[in-house]
């Protein structure tokens, strides 16, 4: 017995070595954190580096650059496109928002009733966020198609139009049209999403606000709403910064046309650091979002600190 | 239930839902019929006699038969999903040993650690696909899929760490510490106790980070170039458009042949991807 076990004594005791090592939390912490450290580390934060480097260099596709200190910021400032992209930007992220949020909430409210085909229902509308969105935008791509599109047919049909509406091909309309379909993806999650919360309330409150004598309006205002705030906080702010840095809607619909009225940061840095093959500046142009960004995910951080602490 | 008369039911509730549930699914609607409708139809001049936009009266397989037989279709969706797949398993495995740790183990720098992956949850692709694809250049992964499947999980695994914190920290203590005083390593406490009932928690991290990588555009854009190495989404808008032509039947063909399977992963786990969804926003 004891000549057939000698062999095996050196690898059961280099295997115990390892799981006493592991019995100790934070020899166990390291060894479970590796693998996402390893992941983050070299495809989030060493691109984060350099990109910061790459934006100060004039680096192009191939050449590998010189250090020019803040040029390709300075160059951005005056740039009337990339001015017009940040407020294009700006806009786009405030006015989907309100959208958003408004439809999503009455969504949810509806969802939250009784009625036959509930589950079927709550199923079908949450498509347009699960559709890979680059596909279902060519859809609307197709619907808003200067020739032959099936919106202005049936306003033309119904009388209110006498003309073609050139969807994607005015400056202003294509934004209204890229919002558009940018709120028609973004509403059934916050509909979902807040239907999860209003679901946490309890219905009691509510009947007790009833006998009260609160109106429903007075209801939703004084009951649900302040309930709700916390979940819809989360959701904006999710929704905010994937808005701010949305790039697919765009590049589908008008590729930040007609004549760069319609970029946003994402576009016009990909057209500039892609497109042209100026890498500097491309990454500088994504690079200026950094601090839009910072500043929600900074709040988000101080919400749920204070959330938790309470 | 609105309370009152029927009218206040239909104004209040049936009209203002069924405009909602018209206009989410009206464009998938279109999709499926410029699908199945011949280009002679397609492309008829609106103010035509008999214009039947809404449906077709000759259904045609010809646009899924061009998009099977004489585009790379079949190849690109091959790709989708094996880098689907792939980054979905390494990003579950990633997460749920980050998950475990967080939410039970006490180590130094917890607590930043913590922080710093819910920071990556919220760093959008587009911040860092410039300097991202310098580093797959130099790391000689550009135009192969593994420039994908290494890059997804960036997105995928703060997302199910996420998810699958909040899960284990719903499981008892109890369970593990009676393992463990049965004799069990911590180790074999966590594999064989605890993962097993995060199990509802995984399937739900597991289906979203799928659909999210189904759905990933602007890496796969950037990533890979030779057309046999694109995925579903970068293949149809640049294989399927020569200059300013759109074809619009194959286009429509592969939309919807590209959701196929999204959608049916998700009409089979519809409340695991809800689960997911909501998960995602309240941590």
């Amino acid at each position: 017995m004891a000549v057939a076990y000698l062999p095996t004594s050196a690898p059961a005791e280099r295997h115990s070595l390892v799981s006493r090592l592991l019995e100790d939390e934070r020899w166990l912490a390291l060894a479970l954190f590796l693998p996402t450290v390893v992941i983050l580390g070299l495809f989030i934060a060493y691109p984060f580096v350099e990109g910061v480097l790459l934006a100060v260099t004039d680096a192009k596709v191939g050449v590998p650059g010189h250090f020019v200190g803040l040029n390709n910021f300075a160059k951005l400032w005056n740039d009337s496109i990339f001015r017009t992209a940040v407020w294009n930007t700006f806009w786009y992220t405030g006015v989907t928002t309100v959208f958003k949020l408004a439809l999503g909430l009455w969504l949810a409210l509806l969802l939250n009733r009784h009625f036959k085909g509930k589950a079927i229902t709550r199923a079908f509308v949450l498509l347009p966020f699960i559709i890979p969105t680059v596909l279902s935008t060519f859809a609307w791509k197709w619907m808003f198609d200067p020739t032959f599109s099936v919106i202005n047919w049936t306003l033309y049909r119904l009388g209110l139009i006498h003309g073609r509406i050139n969807w994607l091909s005015d400056p202003d309309l294509a934004m209204i049209s890229v919002i558009i379909v940018n709120i028609w993806r973004g509403v059934p999650f916050y509909a979902i999403s807040l239907l999860a919360g209003l679901q946490t309330i309890n219905p009691e409150l509510q009947e007790a606000a009833a006998i009260d004598g609160a109106r429903p309006w007075q209801r939703f205002w004084h009951v649900t709403w302040p309930l709700l705030l916390p979940v819809t906080m989360v959701v904006v702010l999710f929704s905010v910064i994937q808005t701010f840095a949305d790039f697919q809607l765009v590049y589908v619909l008008t590729g930040g046309g007609p004549a760069n009225a319609t970029h946003l940061f994402a576009t016009y840095a990909y057209q500039v650091g892609i497109g042209a093959g100026l890498l500097s500046e491309g990454a500088a142009i994504s690079l200026a979002m950094f601090p839009a960004l910072l500043i929600v995910v900074v709040i988000q951080l101080l919400y749920i600190r204070r959330v938790e602490t309470h | 239930m609105i309370e009152g008369a029927k009218w206040r039911r239909w104004v209040f509730f049936y009209i203002p839902l069924g405009v909602f549930v018209f206009v989410l699914l009206f464009p998938f609607y279109w999709m499926m019929v410029t699908t199945v409708r011949p280009d002679s139809e397609l492309y008829r001049p609106w103010m035509a006699p008999n214009y039947t936009p809404f449906w077709t009266l000759h259904p045609t397989l010809e646009h899924i038969q061009y998009l099977l037989g004489e585009t790379l279709f079949s190849t690109w969706m091959w790709n989708t999903l094996l880098i689907s797949i792939v980054a979905t398993i390494i990003s579950v495995f990633c997460g749920l040993l980050a998950g475990y740790a967080l939410s039970r183990l006490h180590f130094p720098f917890a607590g930043s650690l913590g922080t710093g992956i819910f920071i990556t949850y919220l760093v959008p692709q587009t911040l860092l696909f410039i300097p991202l694809a310098d580093i797959i250049r130099n790391f000689r992964l550009g135009d192969t899929p593994w420039a994908l499947i290494l890059t997804y999980p960036t997105f995928l695994i703060p997302f199910c760490t996420w998810l699958l914190m909040g899960y284990f920290k719903a499981i008892p203590r109890e369970l593990e510490e009676c393992a463990r005083i049965d004799g069990a390593t911590r180790w074999k406490a966590m594999v064989y106790i605890v993962f097993p009932v995060a199990v509802p928690g995984i399937l739900s991290a597991g289906i979203f980070a799928f659909t999210l990588s189904w759905n990933e555009f602007i890496y796969a854009l950037v990533f890979l170039s030779s057309p046999a190495q694109k995925t579903v989404p970068v293949g149809v808008t640049s294989e399927l458009i020569r200059g300013d032509v759109f074809y619009w039947g194959p286009l429509m063909a592969g939309a919807l042949l590209g959701s196929i399977p999204v959608a049916i992963i998700y009409s089979f786990f519809v409340e695991h991807y809800v689960a997911g969804v909501t998960g995602a926003v309240k941590g």
